[in-house]
């Protein structure tokens, strides 16, 4: 197929691979970027929150023809039981400011828009390929890709491995291992369609004010996870997530998780009457600081899900994809512009900047959660809520029990629960993890 | 609790486009004679439930309604236990929105 020699290939059209491809194009390097799907986007699932700082270094114009959906100006945080909810809420007006900071987006539709600012910055997209291989020298040097379009091996001085957080090229190669059944989370969501004002009065928004809703508790019932809820402008985004290992050792079902959030007591009135026009599944990378692979090496370099760069807590990911796809990007600019050959030792810059971004010095901060949060399932996600649920209630009704008596019994329900002792290091574990 | 059995994978999957890339199935189950635990666990796991048991107590696999999530691979690739690819360029779900 294509007898040429590339400056570099990138591997995916998602989000790091996109950012990468652009930023090659637009300083002049020759470009092949290839994607599975029909489109970019036809294969990628995302929540989707869009974090517009990050999209900014790349295109800092986006706002004037980005497919964007709302701006948020809302955010809540729930703690679940079977019957209740006890939400944190945080609205500001300060959010409606002129150049919003996050926004909702659906991806398929967000990503053929990237993809065609690639195509214009000049990088060849070739859809509709699967990569199948790496092309490995005798020295095990990366020196291009074979993609299943009749025999096509195509060359390159650098591959940039963009192929999401299931990817197989890595694996098949020998640079990283498969992910590991307790450093990924599998997310199942659906795509709720009201009408415009449906929206807008379920979830008290005006415009294109949008909100988002993040659950925990007995919804993953014990399981590491978390529902989501987020506002388009004429659907909501509806999901959950929880730890792949965590299915494996349940024989919990996604859609039986994904229909019990639906028919939450919180959650059922938001989305009736709503007509469903897509389900989809996908992992998210969830090991954090310690599931980071080797970055680089002889020829090649790997960003954003692939290379587990997603903040869990935060729900971070895209942004972060997009980020390390910049900065990989321009390392391999630089060596280039040097004339430079593409060694591990050359493209180790790529992992030095890296480091002293937010993307790798995040990811650090919060080095012990997942395990953490893995290994206390059934308390952080069962047993708190549950007690916590319960103290809200007891809290807030009236029932003639003097508030002493009542303060003492929800204190020994905690105590019942976990011991003094385990309490208390449950808390210091939570502060040493978060610090 | 286990799951209510009720859930019916089958009307979510019809929300959603494929293209399938007929007698070419992207995963493929090692024969066995008796599955282990981890092909057990793909018959609730997996998203789309393409996972079944048949009537000899095999465990099979119908990819024509695979979301491409990796679950399966995650779980079941390195035993060998299945051998898992992307399939072909163009083919497999088709997401509109994502
Ligand atoms: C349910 C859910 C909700 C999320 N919510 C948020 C959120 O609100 N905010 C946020 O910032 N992040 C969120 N994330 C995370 C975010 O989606 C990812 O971090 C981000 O998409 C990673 O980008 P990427 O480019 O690394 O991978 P992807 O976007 O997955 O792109 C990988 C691309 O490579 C292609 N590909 C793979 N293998 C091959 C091959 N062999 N040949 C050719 N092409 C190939 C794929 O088709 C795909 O297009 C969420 C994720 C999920 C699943
Ligand atoms: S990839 Fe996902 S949807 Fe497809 S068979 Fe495996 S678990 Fe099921």
């Amino acid at each position: 197929m294509i007898e040429e020699r590339f400056d570099a290939i990138v591997v995916g059209a998602g989000m790091g691979g996109n950012a990468a491809a652009l930023t090659m194009a637009e300083r002049g390097l020759k470009v092949l970027q290839l994607e599975r799907g029909e489109y970019s986007g036809s294969k990628n699932v995302q929540g989707a929150i869009l974090y517009a700082d990050m999209l900014e270094k790349l295109i800092p114009n986006f706002r004037e023809d980005a497919p964007l959906e709302r701006h948020l100006v809302e955010q809540r945080f729930w703690i679940v039981d079977e019957c209740s909810h006890t939400g944190l809420h945080y609205r500001s007006d300060d959010f409606n400011e002129e150049k919003p900071n996050r926004y909702t987006i659906i991806r398929a539709q967000f990503d053929k828009w990237f993809s065609e600012k690639v195509r214009e910055a000049g990088a060849t997209v070739l859809c509709e390929t699967t990569v199948t291989e790496l092309l490995q020298d005798s020295h095990g040097r990366v020196v291009g890709v074979r993609t299943d379009r009749n025999g096509g091996e195509i060359h390159a001085d650098v591959v940039v491995l963009a192929e999401g957080v299931n990817g197989v090229l890595g694996t098949r190669a020998g640079l990283r291992g498969r992910p590991e059944p307790d450093k990924v989370a599998l997310a199942v969501k659906e795509m709720h369609f009201l009408s415009r004002e449906t929206i807008d009065a379920r979830f008290n928004l005006k415009g294109d004010e949008g909100l988002v809703i993040e659950a925990a508790g007995t919804i993953s019932r014990g399981m590491t996870g978390m529902g989501f809820i987020y506002s388009n402008k004429e659907c909501i985004s509806l999901g959950i997530g929880c730890l792949v290992a965590d299915f494996q050792r349940t024989g919990e079902t996604p859609y039986g998780l994904l229909e019990g959030f639906k028919r939450h007591p919180s959650v059922a009135p938001l989305i009736e009457g709503s007509e469903v026009k897509e389900y989809s599944a996908h992992l998210i990378p969830e090991g954090g600081y310690k599931a980071i692979p080797q970055l680089c090496g002889e020829g090649w370099v790997v960003v954003g899900d692939a290379a587990q760069l997603n903040n869990a807590i935060h729900r971070e990911g895209s942004n972060l994809a997009m980020t390390s796809g910049r900065i990989a990007a321009e390392a391999i600019c630089l060596i280039k512009s040097r004339k430079d050959p593409m060694t591990a030792k050359n493209l180790s810059l790529y992992k030095k900047l890296l480091n002293d971004s937010f993307v790798i010095k995040d990811l650090k901060k919060y080095k012990d959660m997942p395990a953490l949060l893995h290994t206390h399932s059934q308390n952080f996600f069962l047993t708190y809520p549950q007690l916590f649920s319960k103290a809200m209630q007891d809290y807030v009704r009236v029932d003639g029990t003097p508030k002493l008596e009542r303060e003492k019994l929800m204190l020994n329900s905690f105590i019942k629960a976990r011991s003094w002792s385990g309490l208390f290091s449950d808390a210091l574990r939570i502060a040493r993890a978060w610090r | 609790m286990p799951s209510e059995p009720s859930q019916r994978v089958e009307d979510k999957l019809f929300y959603n486009r494929y293209l399938v890339d007929s007698g070419r199935a992207h995963i493929k189950v090692r024969p066995h004679t008796t599955p282990s635990s981890r092909l057990l666990s793909m018959l609730k796991a997996c998203p789309a439930r393409c996972y079944e048991l048949n009537d000899k107590g095999h465990v099979e696999v119908t990819v024509d309604g695979c979301m491409e999530c990796g679950t399966c691979r995650v779980i079941c690739a390195e035993s060998g236990d299945i051998e898992w690819s992307y399939p072909r360029g163009g083919f497999g779900v088709l997401f509109k929105f994502g």
